[in-house]
């Protein structure tokens, strides 16, 4: 059980092997809670952001953007736009190379279709972009915008996804030279498409002693970062392009910049700075590329920050879904067959159109035991703002119909839904059964299932929440309330595919610089990995310096997405620490030796910041570097290293919530929200309980208040965060973290991820707490009161009626 | 346009167009804290005390402040000496990302100036105007109350 899964490949295989949660009573500085390595500067509101330079002759760019949901663009004229004083440069199809690439920051090559150009002659959602102004000013720019002239020929739009697949539906890419992998079919609006059997589905299905068939819908989602997208691009002293953006992948925009700028890669440095918040927002190459464009022709420094408006128009949004989950259980409650079929709107552009979908089935279909397993799956191409990644990737959708599908299924059985799902949920030792078929894009390697206290986060949630107190909650009278729950589970990275790398090196005083390419974006990663150097080396947290995200000078990093950064990166930080302490001894040794005390260099040991002996005899990593940089077998004392696993070992989660609900209002009142967690070991606990809080109100927003609306020409009509309605502290119900241990073998100090497993719970927790309260299914996020409100007068008509 | 003003206790006269928000000003000498989340009044991030109450600098005109003393998160502490919320949002992890914390530091600030010992929902209700996309205002709301908790009662900081 605590071995891989035969058949991994094994080549780049790193197991801790044995280890065991008895060994973390003994760590040092893993499993702390120490004050983040970057809290104080922002508590004091340092400029550490993206949009915290001023330069010199810096320009700023504002955009035009399309007024049309589809239209061709006939011409653009700029002579008055031009006139303006204080511009330097426009941009619009005209001028700007035809390149077509993916905005999706994934690696190379990008399982996303190349349906994107920096201008293109056609116009695909309202607000695509048409033609940037670089000016003097801001002022300057947005009147130069403002006399733009553009005439466009408008072609019908479609808004639906349903419609865009109808025979004669608008073609949304006709452009020739956009393609995409297998199931891409842009002549039929597909962005991608799988269909995948594991087992004999039809025969399971026919055995089934019941077959339950629902249809669920879930909605746009925006990320609202409270940072925008920003970037500012100037040119150093040796003329590279310098890039300083708010992202999440700066390798992947180095990599992608290069190569529709047409620039060579080793002239382009990406730097991170510290970002105001991504969620997947940020895992996208959305806009450096003008300022980057701006400052090759002009020469000038160049700023883009886009306006709360435009990031909620332009940038990317989680993907709407229908979704059409069928299942078939015998009597005796154990599930046989699994079908889950997707109808997934990307919008404009495909970014993540094919990803996030094969996600929202491998994060949910496998999380039971059954015979046989069916996922069809299409993303399609709408005049409507695009969608790309989001924190949860497809699980936030799919695990609304797969856990309100469990209630249903359990009062069909008339079993208790906790009992149902403890019966035929995965545990220790069982195989992912669709790891393989539904990889990145290609298949992905074999998974069994080897940390998992799934069991516990059901014992740990019940207790917190009551779960006995529910059949006796007040279900007659205005205000009834309901008690709902849900189980979870998500991956640590993307097996086969992310890559981490760490390089650490020892100065004087015996602290240490730690290189990462990882991109800390509030995450807390940064800290987390100076948790895992400082416990590797023996030495306190603030003994490490860390560096991260930064193209010329922190090795490579695949970057902040899917769960990967603690799992992944975390490891290559492990191996190079390890390779830094084995340096310690040797020189340590060596320097006993030429003193003329020779130890056994194989018993000596590292702790306190110092090499021992057994005899009690010590030298300080401070010592050790003195000499090797200035007295006796000079050298430097570094190393490096990297890491990718073919394992993907899931968080498991089980969350549980009260709610209150209005019959007369429609209004839901979460009063109580428990969410328990196996992330493995919880690196900085603290941090874990911050993800869990942060990822579970951004995901009840989505269940019950955010809800982005478009009128029938394609314009978002809720473009503001007075109109688009996220959770509040005054929101906010009673919250109960609970971090389960386990030990994850093929982790870091037995760690997998949290940060992303939390958005997966509220929607399917809070549809089955109201459905608990009133007896009413809901099948559609958002929770509006004025859905909650019509199903309740309809279902009060209903049993007059009767 | 010429306005003097006290900026973090320090008088000041600075050049402005009429036309300028505060939020630009500050950040065009060097204030970053105080930063853009939406310019529109409706995420806190801009925050800055204006004679003693939160205000949002984006919907302030500089010329607004003239004559007035105004004072942001940099005028609360300093590496040497933090003021207590900024340490205590330290202490409770409840800095995420960190774009919405000098802002909620600026509001709680304002609170506790005026309401030493606030319950927990008055907190809840000085953070509302913050959305805070990173921390779901668990650890913000407690890094509050423990600051709130070493006030003495009734006793202004």
């Amino acid at each position: 059980m605590n071995k891989p899964i035969a058949g991994a490949p094994d080549g780049e295989a790193w197991d801790t092997g044995a280890g065991s949660l008895g060994e973390v009573d003994r760590y040092t500085a893993v499993g702390k809670s120490p004050e983040r390595v970057d809290a104080m500067k922002l508590a004091l509101g340092k400029g550490t952001y993206a949009d915290d330079v001023a330069l010199e002759g810096m320009l700023h760019l504002k955009l035009l953007w399309s007024p049309h949901a589809h239209a061709r663009i006939v011409s653009i004229d700029t002579r008055e736009a031009e006139k303006e004083p204080g511009v330097r440069c426009i941009l619009h199809h005209g001028n700007v190379a035809r390149i077509p690439y993916t905005t999706a920051g994934q690696g190379h090559p990008e399982p996303s279709p190349y349906d994107t150009f920096i201008f293109d002659r056609k116009v695909r959602f309202v607000g695509d972009r048409v033609a940037c102004v670089a000016a003097d000013s801001p002022e300057a720019a947005a009147r130069a915008v403002a006399k733009i002239k553009v005439a466009y020929e408008v072609l019908p739009a479609v808004l639906d996804p349903r419609q865009a697949l109808l025979p004669g539906a608008p073609v949304i890419h006709d452009e020739p030279e956009a393609t995409g992998l297998p199931g891409f079919d842009k002549a039929r609006n597909i962005a991608a498409a799988m269909e995948v059997d594991h087992g004999d589905v039809d025969a399971a299905f026919a055995r089934a002693d019941l077959v339950l068939e629902r249809a669920y819908s879930v909605p746009y989602q925006a990320h609202c970062a409270l940072e925008p997208h920003s970037a500012v691009t100037w040119l150093d002293e040796d003329d590279r392009l310098v890039v300083r953006v708010a992202t999440q992948v700066p390798f992947h925009s180095r990599r992608i910049l290069a190569r529709i700028l047409e620039v060579p890669v080793q002239r382009i440095r990406v730097v991170k700075p510290r970002i105001g918040g991504g969620f997947g927002g940020k895992q996208e190459i959305l806009l450096e590329d003008l300022p980057a464009l701006v400052t090759l022709r002009t020469r000038r420094p160049a700023r883009l920050v886009l306006t709360r408006a435009e990031e909620i128009v332009s940038s990317r949004l989680r993907h709407p879904q229908l979704l059409r989950w069928k299942s078939g259980v015998m009597k005796d409650g154990r599930l046989v067959a699994q079908e889950l079929e997707v109808l997934a709107n990307t919008g404009a552009y495909g970014a993540h159109a094919l990803t996030v979908q094969t996600c929202t089935a491998g994060k949910t279909l496998p999380l039971y035991r059954a015979e046989a397993y069916r996922f069809l799956m299409k993303t399609v191409y709408t005049n409507l703002p695009v969608a790309g990644a989001f924190r949860g990737y497809g699980g936030p959708q799919g695990f609304v119909a797969l856990e309100s599908h469990m209630d249903e299924l359990a009062g069909m059985l008339g079993m208790d839904p906790v009992e149902f799902r403890r019966r035929n949920v995965v545990g220790p030792g069982d195989e992912n059964a669709l790891a393989q078929a539904l990889g990145e894009g290609k298949e992905g390697p074999p998974q069994r299932f080897r940390s998992c206290a799934m069991q516990e986060c059901i014992d740990r949630g019940m207790a917190a929440i009551d779960w006995a107190r529910r059949p006796t909650l007040p279900r007659t009278g205005t205000v009834r309330r309901g008690m709902g729950m849900s189980c979870l589970m998500h991956g640590s990275g993307i097996p086969g595919v992310d890559m981490g790398s760490a390089r650490v090196k020892l100065n004087e005083d015996g602290s240490f610089n730690l290189h990462v390419g990882a991109t800390d974006i509030g995450t807390g990663s940064d800290t987390i990995l100076s948790q895992i150097a400082a416990e590797t080396l023996a030495v306190p947290v603030g003994k490490i310096v860390i560096y991260s995200s930064d193209t010329d000078h922190t090795p490579f990093d695949t970057g902040a997405y899917a769960s990967s950064t603690t799992y992944i990166t975390g490891v290559s930080v492990k191996k190079a620490c390890e390779g830094v302490r084995r340096q310690l001894e040797d020189a340590a040794a060596e320097m006993w030796r030429h003193g003329g005390d020779p130890c056994d260099r194989a018993a000596l040991v590292v702790k306190d910041g110092a090499v021992c002996r057994p005899d009690g005899q010590r030298l300080s990593y401070a010592d050790i570097c003195l000499s090797t940089f200035y007295t006796h077998d000079q050298h430097q004392i570094m190393d490096h290293g990297s890491h990718m696993s073919f394992e993907c070992p899931p968080p498991f989660a089980a969350h549980f919530a009260e709610v209150e609900v209005d019959t007369e209002t429609g209004g839901v009142k979460v009063l109580k929200y428990v969410a328990a967690t196996d992330c493995g070991v919880a690196i900085h606990p603290k941090s874990c309980e911050g993800q869990t809080e942060g990822g579970c109100v951004q995901a009840m927003g989505y269940a019950l208040s955010e809800d982005l609306t478009f009128d029938a020409a394609g314009r978002t009509l809720t473009d503001g965060f007075r109109h688009y309605k996220q959770f509040s502290s005054l929101d906010l119900p009673e919250f109960q973290t609970i971090l389960v241990p386990s030990f994850e073998p093929s982790g870091p100090y037995g760690a997998k991820s949290v940060s992303e497993i939390p958005a997966d719970g509220p929607g399917p927790t809070l549809l089955n707490a109201i459905a608990d309260a009133i007896g009413i299914r809901i099948r559609e996020l958002p929770i509006t009161p004025e859905k909650v409100r019509r199903a309740w007068l309809a279902k009060q008509a209903e049993e007059a009626r009767s | 346009m010429k306005i003097e003003l006290k900026v973090n206790g320090k008088d000041v006269a600075w050049d402005c167009a009429p036309h300028e928000f505060l939020t630009e000003a500050l950040r065009r000498h060097g204030l970053l804290g105080t930063k853009r989340g939406c310019e529109s009044g409706d995420c806190g991030a801009c925050s800055v005390l204006l004679d003693g109450e939160e205000v949002p600098s984006c919907l302030v005109l500089a010329a607004q402040a003239a004559g007035h003393e105004v004072t942001t998160s940099e005028g609360l502490g300093d590496f040497a000496a933090p003021h207590p919320l900024q340490q205590a949002f330290v202490d409770h992890t409840a800095i995420q990302c960190g774009f919405c914390t000098p802002g909620m530091v600026i509001a709680a600030k304002a609170l506790l100036d005026v309401e030493p010992r606030p319950s927990e929902h008055a907190v809840r209700e000085c953070l509302a105007g913050h959305p805070c996309r990173c921390t779901g205002y668990v650890k913000p709301i407690q890094a509050v109350l423990a600051v709130a908790a070493t006030n003495a009662g009734g006793e202004a900081r």
